[in-house]
């Protein structure tokens, strides 16, 4: 068994450990709060996007815009988005392992995809792989504005339009609950899912439909790509807050079993020094 | 006197919500003005203000990269920022502006940034002259 001082020192660093785990947890559950109000916040502008581009795409009939058409598919963009720093359970590792068994199975050659890669355990993953990445971006705040990452979506739409990509994919954590987060993959573009709501307004165009697209669907992509963002920022921060959570339970439940353990041992020696001084006066006699 | 219902969303959230008797602003083709009853119309807006007339008096709102979307009951402005003009940080705005010159006189017409600093100064006077109530 360990000496007594030895359990203790043990007890003290969990405890330490444990204070670590407690802040970071209430950190992480205070950032998960805002995360959610702004996913929230974001809701009626996506609505209104979505509803706005559909009308316009469906109810204008003949439109033809390079991003609501399928071409031949050369090569594959992928989006991840994970966080720049780990503790926060499976979060990233659950989205790094869907998007590299895909790419493993649609393509043969490092050639056939590229990678965006958001978040620096994205980056890091990837990079060392020695796989594709074409865009990355690192220390997005906990609380991104939209001028945050419009470098960035503004770039991945540009060249899903110059043809660097002839399709683009979005992996990242999806928030169900606080508990519970999901792996999605999305298809952003071409625009496929545009389904109108229930009834279709005739607008007037002005100055014409086909102007008016040019510009709304790259607006359009870009709040897909924010959108996903701030959930994915909620999702890390209610992950990491139930792993900080565990951590923290779990580390109670060493410090009670050390406790016990110490006092075993610290009875158990006092226990020996009593026999030692009854043996010791008995030999006397 | 007959309103209308006025939004504009934000990616950040919606910013005003309220029912106005006018809106006017300046879409890519031209000043537009909505009064109630004006026909379905979607127009692409400038970097601009956004006047809406109240009981008399007038709001401003700062806006870029936005749409208008006129419906029967209702006008929506989608910008991707948008800000009132007593919400307008006006230092930020300055900074914002002498940054943007500043990268001007660094970089040829031609480049890719001089655009961006083009477009950011347009920004920064907007939010300024919308901080303001001069347009």
């Amino acid at each position: 068994m360990a000496s007594l001082r030895e359990i203790k020192t043990r007890i003290n660093s969990t405890k330490k450990t444990s204070q670590i785990t407690k802040a970071m947890e209430m950190t992480s559950a205070a950032k998960w709060n805002r995360a959610v109000v702004n996913a929230k916040a974001f809701v009626p502008y996506m609505n209104k996007i979505q509803e706005v581009t559909a009308s316009i795409a469906i109810g204008s009939g003949g439109v033809n815009h390079p991003m609501l058409t399928h071409r031949p598919v050369k090569k594959t963009g992928y989006i991840v988005m994970t966080s720049d720093s780990g503790l926060a359970g499976a979060f990233n590792s659950n989205v790094l392992r869907r998007v590299s068994q895909t790419i493993k199975e649609r393509h043969k050659s490092n050639d056939e995809f590229a990678i965006i890669a958001i978040g620096r355990v994205a980056r890091d993953f990837f990079a060392k792989r020695e796989m594709n990445v074409i865009l990355e971006t690192i220390g997005i705040p906990a609380q991104p504005n939209f001028a945050d990452i419009q470098d960035i979506t503004r770039a991945t739409v540009g060249m899903f339009a110059d043809g660097t990509f002839d399709e683009l994919y979005i992996y990242y954590s999806h928030y169900l609950s606080a508990i519970s987060q999901e792996v999605l993959e999305k298809k952003l573009l071409p625009l496929s899912d545009l389904t109108a709501s229930d009834k279709l307004i005739s607008y007037t165009f002005e100055p014409s439909a086909e102007e008016i697209l040019e510009v709304l669907l790259p607006q359009y992509a870009e709040s897909l790509i924010y959108g996903a963002l701030l959930d994915s920022k909620a999702s890390e921060h209610a992950a990491r807050m139930t792993a900080m959570r565990n951590a923290t339970d779990n580390a109670k439940e060493l410090i009670n079993h050390y406790t016990l353990v110490f006092n075993r041992a610290r009875q158990a020696a006092i226990t020996q020094e009593i026999t030692e001084i009854v043996g010791g006066a008995a030999a006397l006699e | 006197m007959k309103t209308i219902k006025v939004s504009i969303v934000t990616p950040d959230g919606p910013v005003y919500e309220s029912d106005v008797e006018m809106v006017s602003t300046k879409a890519t083709s031209g000043d537009l003005g909505i009064s109630p009853g004006h026909m379905p119309l979607v127009a692409p807006l400038e970097i601009t203000s956004v006047r809406l007339k109240k009981d008399g008096k007038t709001e401003f709102v700062a806006v870029s990269g936005g749409f208008l979307e006129v419906r029967p009951d209702q006008v929506t402005i989608l910008a991707q920022s948008a800000e009132l003009a007593s919400d307008i940080d006006v230092e930020r705005a300055v900074k914002a502006k002498e940054r943007a010159e500043q990268r001007m006189k660094d970089h040829h017409a031609e480049h890719t940034d001089f655009r961006r600093a083009e477009l950011a100064l347009q920004r920064a006077i907007n939010r300024l002259a919308v901080s303001e109530r001069r347009m």
